[in-house]
């Protein structure tokens, strides 16, 4: 699991059957500092998040798990907002 | 399985009700000397550990599977604190 920033959304028509309904987002991966870690790549939305939001996401197979779907092809998926993140080397909260 | 030093907590409201309950915990990945090495990241917590605590996490979702539960079958959790490690002892360091 790692932390990201949803940057935009993203729609698409034509998908994969199971992926009917599933939002899409845009999500900037961060490092520790909370700057860009990484390209920006798209996730599947189970926690109502929204633009500019802080966001922690899981990866590889178990993304598709936090969809009702079971058996859906997605390698991302935000699982939640992230409030506040307390670190002990002083980068601290949201940014 | 990786050896990771937690930094920092985390504290979300809004989240998949998998992780409800679940404390979740900031980890930068170390190498074998303990000296940090690639991207932190997050895992729930199996293993009361805190802050500053050099831990051993297991990034793999079948075993989180089994230590957690599963919702039908399904846990979109994939990354979690088994141990507190005491000491990294290597043969040729």
């Amino acid at each position: 699991m790692y932390l990201g920033r949803v940057i935009g959304t993203c729609v698409a028509t034509q998908k994969y059957e199971g992926l009917e309904g599933v939002k899409l987002l845009v999500v900037q991966p961060l490092d520790r500092q909370r700057l860009p870690t990484g390209r920006p790549q798209i996730a599947c939305d189970t926690a109502k998040a929204g633009p500019d939001d802080f966001v922690f996401l899981v990866g590889a197979r178990e993304a598709s798990h936090a969809l009702e779907e079971s058996f859906v092809p997605v390698d991302a998926a935000v699982v939640g907002i992230v409030d506040d993140v307390q670190q002990v080397d002083g980068v601290e909260g949201s940014p | 399985m990786k050896l990771a030093r937690i930094v920092g907590t985390v504290v979300a409201t809004e989240k998949h009700p998998a992780y409800v309950g679940q404390k979740l915990l900031y980890c930068q990945p170390l190498d074998e000397h303990q000296q940090e090495t690639g991207e932190a990241l997050l895992a729930v917590d199996r293993a009361q550990a805190g802050i500053g605590d050099t831990v051993i996490i297991n990034q793999e979702g079948n075993g989180a599977r089994q230590m957690l539960g599963t919702f039908d079958g399904k846990l979109p959790i994939r990354s979690v604190i088994v141990g507190i490690v005491d000491a990294v002892t290597l043969d040729n360091p």
